[in-house]
């Protein structure tokens, strides 16, 4: 049974994903042991900070102090700071989940300082009860969870420049994370202000500065939108919407209106900028493709990644990320030869519709050159594409959605780079 | 009997608030119209929530000088913000250019848009005959309407934008 699952189930040295599953981390070479002559102090019998107490308890905890280089990078205006985007460092993390303080970030005019008490939710237009809520008025209605990834239409814009961006994969990818995010589902108030026939579409707005507004078709409000308070288990951050944001779970981050303050029931989209100038997709026709909220299925490797280094040949597992905004990933394939040869990757349970899906697939590297890819597959039966087939059916100058196939270069010498192909 | 159940209904209409027959505990407050009223920033393409005001391309340089042009550069083109005016290439050439005049398809965008968020500074600063007056400017700016053409409720809904019908809906 072991001897089978070393045998590679595709080119470039991939195992059979259940390598580790079966075997633990024992590899069949030899175990690398400690040179004596530099015995260290971690072989002594007790470490320094076994030999004195701790640090006291904290009121709130914060990462280790050798771990400080796992940070958001932000891209601001200089001009105007509070408009650009911060990344999540993808390549750096492991799991599902994004930790809140590394959730990213698009602000248009910075991250308003709101006092809880004075914000309040207007829902109006076309109902029958024009309603405002307070804060507490909405810690009290019935609550539900959603696990699900929030990521900006404009993530992995990168992709369509004419030469491979070599940067580290979260400051490519990034502008995308995963929440559980905990509020009142919107059905709920709109059932309360009871909805006038003839309503098609809901205009959301923020209480920012740039006081954002963006349209979003009625139905999707009522199937499964939330007003989130929580956001993995604490009440959002500042910089995530607090007080309260939309959910609008599989659809593009704007559409997800964070310091939400009014719900406008209508007959018609209002056609604002980031529905109209921004937001839609240019065409080699010259046409633009409006409306396109979904975030379709995408997948890429996020260790090894650009930045990263192989110490030496040998087994490694390949680990990344797959999600789709139209429900559940069902298959992710990795290949170690440019696309050559695929195998399945192990998907980490839970596997959830609209939400990030760790997968993860052993791999022996020799030493040679090798391109690492990946390619979800989601339960429509939608394949993430190659990059040629999106540009051949989208151009180059869409700027959003892009979701194609991201290639990693691996050289002799175990760096790895960005590639095309 | 009938006068039984009448009475029935009737304290009930009395004791249950509004909404307490649905999911939720019915918190929600009645909205004033005065609320309502402040609060609907929205501009719509067919001119619905347009306030009174009116301005012109002459009187909207002034406004744009003084608020825009620092990030948006003279004429729209080469600041440190997006390309507003002044394309070079149309949208099927490479690179394309995607200014109000090539691609926004609605006039009353840039009416909405900059009464909710500009100048970035002082977002909400500006007078309506302001708005107005720097829509306009941008409008020319653009050659899509004259320099002294007067810009107002009625007239903005009406400017014929080149990229009007550019785009493809792509949500069913």
């Amino acid at each position: 049974m072991s001897a089978d699952l070393e045998k590679p189930v595709a080119g470039g040295g991939l195992l059979d994903r259940r390598l580790f599953l079966k075997k633990g981390l024992s590899f069949s070479v030899a175990a690398l042991t400690v040179d004596s002559a530099s015995a260290a102090d971690w072989q002594q019998a007790r470490s320094p900070w076994m030999n004195e107490p701790g640090e006291p308890f904290s009121n709130y905890g914060r990462p280790s102090s050798h771990e400080r280089k796992t940070i958001r990078w932000v891209m601001a205006n200089s001009m105007a700071p509070g408009n650009g985007v911060s990344w999540t460092p993808l390549h750096d993390l492991e799991g599902m989940m994004t930790p809140n303080g590394l959730h990213f970030e698009r602000h248009h005019n910075g991250v308003p300082k709101i006092d809880p008490k004075q914000h309040h939710l207007l829902i109006h237009g076309l109902v029958d009860n024009a309603l405002v809520f307070s804060v507490d008025a909405l810690l009290r209605y019935p609550m539900t969870s959603f696990l699900g990834f929030i990521e900006c239409g404009g993530n992995s814009n990168a992709g369509w420049r004419e030469q491979p961006i070599q940067t580290q994969a979260g400051y490519f990818h990034g502008m995308a994370s995963c929440s559980e995010w905990t509020g009142v589902p919107l059905s709920i108030l709109l059932d309360e202000a009871k909805t006038k026939s003839g309503a098609q579409w809901v205009i959301a707005e923020g209480a920012d500065a740039s006081v954002m507004n963006v349209s979003i078709p009625l139905d999707k409000i009522l199937d499964d939108c939330l007003i989130a308070l929580y956001q993995n288990g604490e009440r959002i951050r500042p910089e995530n919407g607090y007080p309260l944001r939309l959910i609008v779970p599989g659809w593009e981050g704007v559409t997800h209106v964070k310091w939400l303050r009014r719900l406008r029931l209508t007959d018609k989209p209002v056609m604002a900028r980031n529905e109209t100038a921004k937001y839609t997709e240019l065409l080699p026709s010259g046409k633009a493709r409006q409306f396109s909220f979904v975030m379709e299925a995408k997948s890429l490797i996020t260790n090894p990644s650009f930045g990263h280094q192989l110490a030496q040949p040998g087994l490694y597992q390949i680990s990344g990320l797959a999600w789709s905004g139209r429900g559940k990933i069902v298959k992710v394939e990795v290949s170690a030869d440019g696309g050559e040869t695929w195998a399945e990757a192990a998907l980490q349970e839970p596997v959830l519709a609209k939400c990030f899906t760790r997968f993860r697939i052993p791999w022996r590297w020799r030493g040679g050159m090798a391109v690492l890819k990946s390619r979800a597959t989601d339960e429509t039966g939608y394949l993430q594409p190659e990059r040629e087939t999106l540009i051949e059916q989208r151009g180059r100058h869409g700027y959003f959605h892009y979701n194609a196939v991201v290639s990693w270069a691996v050289s002799e010498t175990g760096e790895i780079s960005h590639v095309y192909r | 009997m009938f006068i039984a159940r009448f009475l029935v209904c009737f304290a009930a209409l009395i004791v249950l608030p509004v909404g307490a027959e649905q999911s939720g505990p019915g918190l929600g407050v009645k909205a004033s119209e005065t609320m309502i009223e402040n609060w609907s920033l929205d501009i719509f393409a067919d001119g619905e929530g347009l306030p009174a005001g009116q301005g012109n391309a002459v009187a909207g340089k002034q406004v744009y000088q003084q608020y825009c042009l620092l990030c948006h550069g003279v004429k729209g083109g080469g600041g440190s913000a997006e390309e507003l005016a002044g394309a070079e290439h149309n949208l099927i050439d490479n690179p394309p250019d995607k200014t109000i005049g090539t691609y926004w398809p609605y006039p009353t965008t840039i009416f909405d848009f900059v009464s909710r968020s500009m100048p970035l500074s002082a977002p909400g600063s500006l007078s309506n005959n302001e708005i107005y007056a720097v829509t306009a400017y941008l409008l020319y700016l653009n050659d899509i309407i004259s320099e002294t053409a007067v810009i107002n409720a009625v007239s903005l809904p009406q400017v014929q934008m080149p990229n009007r019908l550019g785009f493809i809906s792509t949500f069913h």
